[in-house]
């Protein structure tokens, strides 16, 4: 599942400005496809977010200060974010050895592993939820060894973040590998002459070229984590102020038939996520010129 | 000797070569095989017969039609929908295009959660409308009018996002020759331009699928979970865990879980036959210019 591309306007497509009057399109549909868009984003996309932008003035400023004046939002918050960059950030050298690995070795079963990589992307959230539970809990596969060890996972922060890992894993291999694939393997080559260790290789010259890569990677995991729910909810424990996730808290929200304070939540959330992915997107336009503009010189 | 890319030339992997595929299949094994086995263990742990039985109870059946009904419509009107305003946004340049492109795309990120919500904030007991479609008998939240909306919502982008980008590459010439041998909108969009595009639209269409058939959070805030009634695959799975009737919910898991695995293992069949295409497109199109 490609996540990573956007509704960017090619450059140089043959469709021409719209210049003076639109009657001169010989193309026809222009209206019945704009009449239907207009209609299709208006009802389900602008109208909801609509009422979410709305609705937390509508009881006026002084509820709406109230219902953000709330330390379990804040703690929740809290653990969201943190959950999601430590998850994203644990998650940047295990993504980086996968699309390695793929671009660079013979990998015997590459495209096994390739397959396997965008499982994260495939797998129902829920089914993730029960089966991330199951498996890192005190007598689950992974999580007895790991109590033996002293770790526990499940039913903490710690399971918010294996959740995380799991889910934001495939974002940083498909932000990373085309990358590494359009790089010259001379690059590395040249470094291995002029005497370089391979952690000099990797910590000198792949990781500041990749740089742009990881960042959106990063960005891209980060995003969808803090608004996960589904593969989270199981394995978190949701305990207030320790291990309950902000979008959970929406739904406790809810359930209080708390409107107010379940749509402020709910428009950090959107405006952190939006935000990230913007920041993601102009990064990503940059590092294209960039590239372009070496590649010119 | 590059330690750490493979050279042709050579048979030998460098020990470094070797550290790292040892690695990835580590994290492999670890991270993403290990999960899957798991739901197929635990689904099997009784036996298949015990299996087959829990997702032919009648609760679990109806979740079962329910999620394929509520599929099945978001995916007719989001793939109607976003065909035109594919068509729309490759086709034409006018005034607040970029707007509209960047509407199409907020949902992808928008929480899940957040993604029901915003349908409660309208037609919810407390919503600007719910009251008032209630006294004349419609009901739209916490049942089958509101999981729909929601599922609308998150897979909305899919089919005009894989559409784009093709429908753009192939401009606007073939469409142009066919409007002057005086063929109508809906013959060049059907003859024209959605056969060239089948394979981005069938991609699309699978995406939005996979993606409404797993629906979990946003359906989560909208259904009201009521068993045979308002509970699709992913609720009713959630209900099974938290009944402690593990077998029952890793059964529906491992169902739900192999048709989304095989909706997007076709998908990428289909990527993998529109990348052997594309060249061979770029070649008449060259010829053509």
């Amino acid at each position: 599942m490609n996540l990573s591309t956007t509704l960017s306007p090619a450059r140089g497509s043959a469709a021409p400005r719209a210049k003076g009057r639109r009657a001169r399109d010989p193309l026809p549909g222009f209206r019945l496809a704009l009449g239907a868009t207009l209609l299709w984003l208006g009802l389900i996309v602008v109208l909801p977010l609509a009422a979410l932008a709305v609705r937390p003035w509508q009881e006026g400023a002084s509820a709406m200060l109230a219902a953000l004046n709330d330390g379990r939002m804040f703690a929740a918050l809290r653990v969201s974010f943190q959950s999601a960059v430590i998850a994203a950030i644990l998650d940047l050298p295990l993504g980086l050895i996968l699309a390695w690995a793929l671009v660079r070795t013979r990998l015997p079963g590459r495209r096994v592993i390739d397959a396997l990589i965008d499982l994260p992307f495939a797998i129902p959230t829920a089914v993730t939820g029960i089966t991330l539970a199951t498996l890192y809990s005190p007598q689950g596969w992974l999580g007895a060894p790991l109590s033996r060890l002293g770790i526990s996972v499940a039913y903490s922060v710690t399971g918010i973040v294996a959740a995380l890992m799991f889910v934001g894993l495939p974002f940083i291999v498909r932000s990373v590998e085309p990358v590494l694939r359009d790089l010259p393997p001379e690059l590395e080559e040249a470094a291995t002459l002029l005497g370089a260790r391979p952690w000099q290789i990797v910590a000198r010259v792949l990781t500041p070229v990749l740089l742009p890569a990881l960042i959106s990677g990063f960005g891209l995991a980060f995003a969808r984590g803090i608004g996960e729910y589904g593969s989270v909810i199981f394995i978190a424990g949701n305990q207030p102020f320790r291990s309950e996730i902000a979008p959970l808290l929406v739904v406790v929200r809810l359930q209080e038939f708390d409107y107010a304070g379940a749509t402020s939540i709910a428009f950090i959330l959107l405006v952190a996520s939006s935000a990230c992915l913007a920041a993601v997107a102009m990064l990503r336009k940059r590092a294209a010129r960039g590239l372009v503009a070496e590649g010119a010189a | 000797m590059n330690a750490l890319a493979s050279s042709p030339s050579s048979d030998r992997r460098s020990p470094a070569e070797i550290t790292l595929i040892a690695a990835t299949y580590a994290i492999v094994g670890l991270m993403l095989v290990l999960p899957p086995v798991l739901v197929f263990t635990e689904a099997l742990r009784s036996g298949l017969a015990a299996a087959l039985a829990s997702i032919t109870d009648p609760d679990a059946l109806s979740a079962i039609r329910l999620t394929l009904e509520m599929t099945a419509a978001a995916v007719i009107i989001n793939t109607s929908f976003g065909v035109l305003a594919a068509w729309l946004l490759a086709k034409y340049r006018f005034p607040g295009r970029g707007v509209l492109v960047a509407l199409i795309e907020i949902p992808i990120s928008v929480s899940p959660v957040v993604a029901g919500l915003v349908w409660l904030l309208l037609f919810g007991t407390q919503g600007w409308w719910g009251e008032a479609l209630n006294r004349i008998g419609v009901t739209i939240a916490f049942a089958t009018p509101g999981i729909l909306l929601a599922t609308l919502f998150v897979t909305f982008p899919f089919v005009t996002r894989t559409l784009l980008p093709l429908m753009e590459q192939q401009g606007r010439d073939a469409e142009e020759a066919a409007t002057l041998l005086g063929a109508s909108f809906w013959r060049i969009l059907w003859g024209v331009t959605l056969p060239e595009a089948r394979w981005a639209l069938l991609s699309g269409v699978l995406l939005t699928t996979a993606r409404a058939m797993g629906e979990f959070g946003a359906v989560s805030v909208v259904s009201g979970h009521i068993p045979g009634l308002t509970e699709t695959m992913p609720l009713h799975i959630e209900t099974l865990y938290n009944g402690y009737q593990s077998v029952a919910a890793f059964s529906m898991a491992a169902l739900l879980a192999i048709m989304a695995m095989a909706t997007v293992g076709m998908r990428s069949l289909f990527e993998a036959r529109m990348r052997r295409e594309e060249p061979r497109k770029a070649e008449t199109a060259g010829g053509g210019a």
